[in-house]
């Protein structure tokens, strides 16, 4: 099995948003980017397929170089090698098309992606991915058993959780549950010496339009100030949610 | 020239949310000067549709495409868009319209925006408002495909009544055995419950809970209250509720009209997550947790105190508004 896990690089879960140039660009003043979340969980259960099941890990992530410290923490972790898309990723087809011509080329049968990324949310690329490539794709993923060229997979539905059976070739969109929370991999000092050895290929993109474009960017109005209500006087509580906000 | 919407269904009647799209479509589709249509599978009753306006449903009833199948609804509405010469496609922000609409998207060559809060900002160029950056922020996105297509952020439009006459006709989308290639095996939902996703009313708790057996007051909460529950990360890591239940920016996504906190300290990941819910009520010990900043009402005071209180006056509250 030859495993692509594909990873954004993403604002911080606790950066602060602001935008510049006239709220056109996305400001990352300041801005720490990491391995987006949905991303860890695809890369720690493919190691686990490497490492049971003698699957081959590659980890690709579209982007300019300052992507590269994220592809280097995946190959400290244990990817075996890395690919840098040399391209902005500008929207979702684009990056969809440049990682669709990596897979045809080195021919991988398991792409694992995330849900989505948690800095424009599309939830987009591993589903188009999949559509281009036509290979089977189940997002939301929660668990994933392959066995041979068949997979089972879990996916979380609203209220719920269903169970689905499909074959490689297959992309898949991850998140926490995938493998739980605890066993999450981090670099040791072993694997961050060894990923010093191994192959960060950069490609040139096939170079294609995007099919949507962020004009600009706005933040939410402020917060009104909070009503504290007393402890002891719940039955306030509930005229205030009856009669003022209207939600009983 | 139309505005395609996909009303899902789920064992013949409409869900929750095919009123709050019918309604974003139809308001689209009169903003644009095109007809509106609807998609439905196995609907019971189409002309339900016609209370929001709904120009026309197309009823798919292939015996294969009862229950979802992404790969094989896809088509479907790919087919539908087609033949309807569908401008525009709406599509909700339920799991299975997220799982779709990339699909349907990549077969149209649409661009296309989910988590939309409103109807777009213009037309020409076509500009629509969505959040981004968990939450934190709003993009204005110009989709400049000949398709576009938009999934409509859960209860940020809302329910436009608006009747008016509604035609049914069939629809035979052309169906091949690799559509089929992934299939549904076992589903594991609790019918009946009201689910993050589509409740009015969702109360969650965190890990000042102090213990999974202490979940019977927030389950009761709940029910007296209809509301779906949910908790934050930790509490989800921890083994004392489902995964499923964890919401915030790394969990499920929160936009209902009542949001209850109990013994959640308000991190700023769990906040990206549920702070497009209208109305935030925060309960409390520590009267510096950040939470009470992005509430509107706040208590201080302890849960175990509280919650139980709470409860009773919800029900005396019920049984004279009932
Ligand atoms: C990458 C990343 C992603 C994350 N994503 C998410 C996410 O999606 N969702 C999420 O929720 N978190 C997320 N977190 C975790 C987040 O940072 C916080 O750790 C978490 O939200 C805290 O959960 P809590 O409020 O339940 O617990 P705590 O922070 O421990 O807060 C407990 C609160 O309960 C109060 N309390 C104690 N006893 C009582 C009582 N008897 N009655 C009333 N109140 C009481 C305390 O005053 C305190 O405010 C993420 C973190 C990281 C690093
Ligand atoms: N620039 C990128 N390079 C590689 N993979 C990406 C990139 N952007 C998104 N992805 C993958 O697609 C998933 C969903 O991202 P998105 O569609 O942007 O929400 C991410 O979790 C990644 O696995």
């Amino acid at each position: 099995m030859k495993i692509l896990v594909c990873i954004s690089n993403v604002p911080d879960t606790t950066s602060k948003i602001n935008f510049k140039e006239n709220n056109t660009q996305f400001d990352t003043t300041g801005v720490q980017f990491v391995m987006n979340p949905n991303d860890e969980f695809g890369l720690t259960r493919a190691m686990w397929f490497k490492e049971k099941q003698g699957a081959s890990l590659s980890v690709v992530t579209v982007g300019d170089a300052s992507v590269e410290p994220t592809l280097r923490k995946a190959l400290a972790i244990g990817a075996d090698q890395g690919y840098r898309i040399d391209a902005l990723p500008t929207d979702g087809f684009a990056v969809a098309k440049e990682l669709a011509a990596l897979v045809k080329e080195e021919g991988f049968d398991l792409v694992i992606a995330g849900r989505e990324s948690i800095d424009y949310n599309g939830g987009m690329v591993p589903g188009i991915l999949a559509s281009l490539l036509d290979y089977n794709y189940v997002t939301n993923c929660i668990s994933l058993e392959i066995d041979g060229e068949q997979a089972t997979a879990i996916r979380e539905i609203d209220g719920g959780k269903e169970t689905l059976t499909t074959a490689l070739p297959l992309v898949i969109g991850g998140q926490k549950g995938l493998v739980e929370e605890s066993d999450l991999r981090i670099p040791n000092m072993r694997g961050i010496m060894m990923a010093r050895q191994k192959q960060l290929h950069i490609r040139a993109a096939i170079g294609t339009e995007s099919l949507t474009q962020d004009s600009s960017y706005s933040k939410p109005d402020p917060k009104g100030e909070v009503t504290m209500v007393d402890a002891q006087d719940l039955d306030h509580l509930i005229s205030l949610l009856h009669n003022q906000a209207k939600v009983l | 020239m139309s505005v395609l919407i996909y009303t899902e269904t789920e064992q013949g009647k409409f869900k929750k949310n095919a009123g709050e799209l019918a309604s974003y479509g139809v308001a689209l589709a009169k903003n644009m000067g095109v007809h509106s249509v609807a998609i439905a599978f196995h609907p019971e009753d189409a002309q339900a549709l016609s209370a929001y306006g709904v120009d026309k449903v197309l009823r798919v009833s292939h015996a294969e495409l009862a229950s979802f199948n992404a790969k094989a609804y896809a088509s479907a509405i790919s087919q539908a868009a087609k033949s309807e010469a569908a401008s525009v496609v709406v599509v909700s922000s339920s799991a299975d319209a997220k799982y779709l609409s990339p699909l349907v998207a990549a077969t149209l060559q649409a661009s296309y925006a989910p988590n939309v809060v409103a109807l777009p900002e213009s037309t020409t160029p076509f500009v629509v408002k969505r959040t981004a950056f968990s939450n934190k922020g709003f993009a204005h996105t110009t989709l400049s495909a000949a398709i576009k297509m938009i999934g409509v952020a859960n209860n940020a439009y809302g329910v436009h009544e608006n009747s008016g006459s509604t035609t049914v006709t069939d629809f035979e989308p052309s169906m091949e055995a690799s559509q089929f290639s992934t299939k549904t095996t076992s589903v594991d939902k609790v019918a009946g419950k009201a689910t993050i996703a589509d409740a009015d009313i969702v109360v969650s708790a965190g890990r000042g809970l102090k213990g999974p057996e202490n979940w019977g007051m927030i389950e009761e909460l709940a029910s007296v209250l209809g509301a779906a529950t949910a908790c934050s990360k930790p509490v989800s890591d921890l083994g004392w509720r489902p995964h499923g239940e964890h919401v915030g920016q790394t969990g499920k996504p929160v936009a209902t009209n009542l949001y209850i906190a109990i013994g959640i300290s308000g991190a700023i990941q769990h906040l990206a997550g549920v702070s497009a819910s209208k109305v935030k009520v925060v309960i409390n010990t520590d009267p510096e947790a950040p939470f009470f900043k992005a509430a509107d009402y706040g208590i201080v005071g302890d849960a175990f105190e509280v919650v139980p209180k709470l409860i009773e006056k919800l029900k005396a509250f019920k049984a004279a508004n009932a």
